[in-house]
C-alpha cells in the first residue's frame, strides 16, 4: 500500500516535470510529492534569488523567492501559492487568470507589454492601468522586493459591494 | 481518523488536512479496481453530485474538494467523454485554451472525485433520484440548445446553427450527420460574438493550418473542398456594440490569405466616440477602425492584394427572411432589415428603418447565442431567461439543489468567467454545509444506489480511467495523422474502448 502511495506521488512529480506550468489550483493532497521536488531544485539554485511579495485576495502578504528568468506564474506554481484558479491556461496567453496589479513605479520596471498581452488583459476582472499578466513577466534582479497584488474575483467584488451598501 | 475529523468539524480541518487525505489515499488504494471502490467509511461522508463535466462542473468540484476535504464528489456526464465545450466548443486552432483540461484531470483523479460518463440526467436517472442519493446536487449541464432567429426560411438546406456547425467540426457525436454544403462562394454568419468569429476563421483558414489541429477528419476534408471565399459577419447593432473580443478580432485581421472588407459608412462618428470608451472596448474599436479605415502600409497592402479570401463585418442589419433558390430547396440569399440605433453605448437598441437589403449567399450560419434547456420537470426553470433561477448558485425554492456555469448565468462568458461563477456556487454550498442550512447529518448512499439504478436500466457508466483509454487511442490516431488528436466521432466507438 505504501508503495502504491509512493509511486503515485512519484507519478505526480513526473507529470509536473513535463508540464512545469501546471495551473496553481492543486490541493495539498496532490502537492505533497511536489513540495520536496521543488525544494530540492531550489537548494541547487538558491544563490541568485529574487524576493517577490504577493498580496493574496484576503490581503495577506506572502513573501517568496524566485530565480531570474522565472515568470511570476512559475513562482506561484513552484511555491504552491494557493490563488484559486490562477494560471488556467498554463502561461500560454489564453486566459487572463494570472492577472496581477502593481504599484506604478514597479509597473514601469516590468518591461514592455505586447499587443497580445494587452488583448488578454482586456478580459481580466478589475483591470487597472498598472495591471499585467503574471505569466508574461520574467523575473530580473532589478525586481528585488517587488509587490504583486492578486485582484479580487467578481464574486469578491460583488460581495464587498453588498457589504458596504 | 475520519470519525475524529467529522466530529471536530470545521475548526481543525486545516491541521488534519494532510493526515486525513493521506489516510484516504491508503484506504482508497486498498479497495476496488481502478480506485473506484468506495472506502469503507464513505457512507458517513457528505455526498455531492454534479451534473455535467464542462468547466462549470470541474471548477465546482475543484473548489468543493479543496474547501471540504471530507466531501465525496461524483460528476455525471451525458457523453462518454468529459470536458464539455472545452472539447466540443473551443476552436481546434486554440489548443492553449484547452490546457485547462490538465487541471480538470487532476480534479477527476482526486481520491474524493469520481466521473460517470454516458449517463444522461433527466433520462437515465432523474434529478429527484439524485437528490435522494446525495446531500446536494449541483446542476452544471451548460447550454445545449440555441436561440433561433424565428424568420421564414430558417429550415432551408444551407442554414445551420453555429452550435451544430461547431459541434460538427469539433466531433460532437450528435452533429456528425450535418455534413454542411460548402459549395457556395458566399457565407453569411448572423451574430458578431466570438463564436461567430470562430466559425468565420474555420471557414477561411488555410487548410495547412487546420490540418495540424484536432479538427475532425471529415470536417478537414470538407473544408479542403470548400468553395467559400467570402464570409460576411452580420450584426444588428454597430461597431461600438460588437460582441467579440479583441484577441479574436486580431486573429481575423492577421489570418493568412484573407483580407478585410468593410463598409466605411458603418464607422461614421465612431472615431469621436472612441476616446470616452473604457479600455477594452476602446482598444477593440481602435483595431476595427484601423482595419476598416486606414490605408495599409505597403507590405500589408500587398498581402491584402494577394489574398484569395475575404471577410467583412456588416453592421446595423437584422435577418428577416432566408430566400430559397427557384426550386425552393436551397438557400440562395438572405433579406436583411436595415437598422438604426436608439440610445448609445452598450445599451443601444436596434430599431428598424423600414429599408431592406438582399444579399446572395448559399450558406447561412446563425450564431446569435446558445440556450440552456430544462432537463427535468422537477427543477425550477426560468424560460424567459433560459436559466435555472438562483441566488449565488442556490436554486430558488429547492433546498439541496445548486447550479453553476452557463446554466446559472446564461450562455455568455469565457472559461475564466465560468470558473469564477462556479467557485461562487461551491462557496455557497460549503457555506450551507458549514452552517447546517444543508443537512448532512444523515448518511446518504451516493453513487452506490445510483449505480444500482443505472444497472437495472441497462446504462453502463464510463469512468475516468475508461476516458483515459479513449484519450490515448485518440492521441495515437492523431499522432499517426500528424495532429494532436483524432477524435472518436460516435458514442458507440467511444464505448468500444
Ligand atoms: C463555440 C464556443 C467556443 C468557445 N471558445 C472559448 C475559448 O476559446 N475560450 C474561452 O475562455 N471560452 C470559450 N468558450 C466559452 C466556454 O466554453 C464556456 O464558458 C464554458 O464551457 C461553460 O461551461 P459549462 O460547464 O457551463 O458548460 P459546458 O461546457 O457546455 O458543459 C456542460 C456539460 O454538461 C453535459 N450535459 C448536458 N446535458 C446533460 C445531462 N442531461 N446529463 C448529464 N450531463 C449533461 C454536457 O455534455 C457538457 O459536457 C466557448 C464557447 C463556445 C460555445
Ligand atoms: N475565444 C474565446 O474566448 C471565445 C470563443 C467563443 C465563445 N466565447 C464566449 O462564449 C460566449 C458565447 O459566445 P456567442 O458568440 O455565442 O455569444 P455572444 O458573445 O453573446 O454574441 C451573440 C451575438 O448574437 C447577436 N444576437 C443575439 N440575439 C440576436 C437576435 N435576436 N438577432 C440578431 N442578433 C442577435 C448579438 O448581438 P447583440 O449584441 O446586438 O445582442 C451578438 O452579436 C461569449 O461570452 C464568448 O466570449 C469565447
Ligand atoms: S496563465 Fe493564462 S494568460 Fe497567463
Amino acid at each position: 500500500m505504501a508503495l502504491v502511495a509512493a509511486l503515485r506521488r512519484l507519478a505526480h512529480v513526473k507529470l509536473r516535470d513535463y508540464s512545469p506550468r501546471m495551473a496553481a489550483v492543486t490541493s495539498s493532497v496532490w502537492l505533497t510529492g511536489q513540495r520536496s521536488f521543488t525544494s530540492r531544485t531550489q537548494c541547487l539554485r538558491s544563490d541568485n534569488k529574487v524576493t517577490v511579495n504577493f498580496i493574496n485576495r484576503d490581503g495577506e502578504k506572502i513573501t517568496v523567492k524566485g530565480s531570474p528568468g522565472d515568470s511570476l506564474l512559475d513562482i506561484v506554481i513552484n511555491e504552491d501559492l494557493d490563488f484559486d484558479g490562477f494560471g488556467a491556461c498554463e502561461g500560454t496567453l489564453a486566459c487572463s487568470t494570472c492577472h496581477l496589479i502593481f504599484d506604478e513605479d514597479v509597473y514601469k520596471n516590468l518591461g514592455p507589454v505586447t499587443d497580445e498581452e494587452m488583448d488578454m488583459l482586456d478580459l481580466a476582472y478589475g483591470l487597472t492601468d498598472t495591471s499585467r499578466l503574471g505569466c508574461q513577466i520574467c523575473l530580473t534582479k532589478s525586481m528585488e522586493g517587488m509587490v504583486a497584488r492578486v485582484p479580487e474575483s467578481v464574486a469578491d467584488i460583488r460581495q464587498s459591494k453588498d457589504g458596504s451598501s | 481518523m475520519w470519525k475524529l475529523y467529522f466530529f471536530y468539524g470545521k475548526n481543525i480541518k486545516h491541521t488534519l488536512l494532510f493526515q486525513t487525505s493521506f489516510v484516504h489515499v491508503l484506504i482508497h488504494d486498498s479497495v476496488g479496481m481502478n480506485g473506484r471502490g468506495k472506502a469503507p467509511f464513505s457512507s458517513c461522508r457528505p455526498k455531492v453530485c454534479i451534473v455535467g463535466s464542462g468547466p462549470a462542473g470541474f471548477y465546482t468540484a475543484q473548489h468543493l474538494i479543496k474547501a471540504r476535504p471530507d466531501v465525496d464528489v461524483d460528476i455525471y456526464e451525458r457523453l462518454p467523454v468529459p470536458f464539455g465545450l472545452v472539447r466540443f466548443g473551443v476552436a481546434p486552432d486554440h489548443p492553449e485554451v484547452k490546457n485547462v483540461i490538465n487541471t480538470f484531470t487532476q480534479t477527476a483523479k482526486h481520491t474524493c472525485c469520481s466521473f460517470y460518463g454516458n449517463v444522461t440526467v433527466g433520462k437515465d436517472v432523474s434529478v429527484g433520484e439524485l437528490q435522494q442519493a446525495y446531500h446536494a446536487v449541483v446542476l452544471s449541464y451548460g447550454a445545449e440548445g440555441n436561440r433561433s432567429m424565428g424568420v421564414p426560411g430558417e429550415d432551408l438546406a444551407g442554414v445551420y446553427s453555429a452550435k451544430d456547425f461547431v459541434g460538427w467540426y469539433n466531433g460532437l457525436p450528435s452533429c456528425q450527420e450535418l455534413s454542411p454544403d460548402l459549395s457556395c462562394e458566399t457565407a453569411v454568419i448572423l451574430g458578431q460574438g466570438n463564436v461567430a468569429l470562430d466559425v468565420a476563421r474555420i471557414l477561411l483558414s488555410p487548410i495547412d493550418i487546420l490540418k495540424k489541429t484536432d479538427i475532425t477528419q471529415p470536417a478537414l476534408e470538407a473544408l479542403a473542398e470548400s468553395h467559400v471565399r467570402r464570409v460576411l459577419i452580420v450584426g444588428r447593432r454597430g461597431p461600438v456594440q460588437i460582441a467579440c473580443t479583441i484577441k479574436e478580432l486580431r486573429e481575423m485581421v492577421n489570418l493568412p490569405d484573407t483580407r478585410p472588407e468593410m463598409v466605411a459608412a458603418d464607422f461614421e462618428g465612431v472615431k469621436d466616440a472612441v476616446k470616452d470608451l473604457p479600455r477594452p472596448r476602446k482598444r477593440l474599436t481602435e483595431l476595427m477602425l484601423k482595419t476598416a479605415m486606414e490605408i495599409p502600409g505597403e507590405k500589408e497592402q500587398e498581402r491584402r492584394n494577394n489574398a484569395s479570401r475575404v471577410w467583412s463585418f456588416r453592421f446595423f442589419r437584422s435577418p428577416i427572411e432566408i430566400m430559397a433558390d427557384p426550386d425552393n430547396k436551397r438557400t440562395a440569399g438572405i433579406r436583411l432589415a436595415v437598422n438604426k440605433l436608439e440610445g448609445s453605448g452598450d445599451g443601444a437598441r436596434a430599431v428598424l428603418t423600414g429599408e431592406v437589403e438582399d444579399v446572395s449567399c448559399g450558406l447561412v450560419i446563425s450564431s446569435i447565442g446558445y440556450k440552456s434547456l430544462p432537463i427535468d420537470p422537477s427543477v425550477p426553470f426560468d424560460s424567459s431567461k433560459a436559466i435555472v433561477p438562483n441566488s449565488m448558485g442556490r436554486v430558488q425554492q429547492a433546498a439541496g439543489l445548486y447550479c453553476s456555469g452557463w446554466l446559472k448565468t446564461g450562455p455568455t462568458g469565457v472559461i475564466a468567467t465560468t470558473m469564477n461563477n462556479s467557485f461562487d456556487t461551491a462557496r455557497s454550498l460549503v457555506e450551507d454545509m458549514d452552517s447546517g442550512t444543508l443537512d448532512i447529518s444523515a448518511a446518504k448512499p451516493g453513487s452506490q444506489s445510483i449505480s444500482g439504478l443505472l444497472e437495472k436500466r441497462g446504462v453502463k457508466p464510463v469512468i475516468f480511467s475508461d476516458w483515459e483509454k479513449i484519450d490515448s487511442v485518440e492521441m495515437s490516431r492523431g499522432e499517426a495523422a500528424g495532429k494532436p488528436r483524432e477524435k472518436l466521432l460516435t458514442v458507440e466507438e467511444m464505448l468500444g474502448h
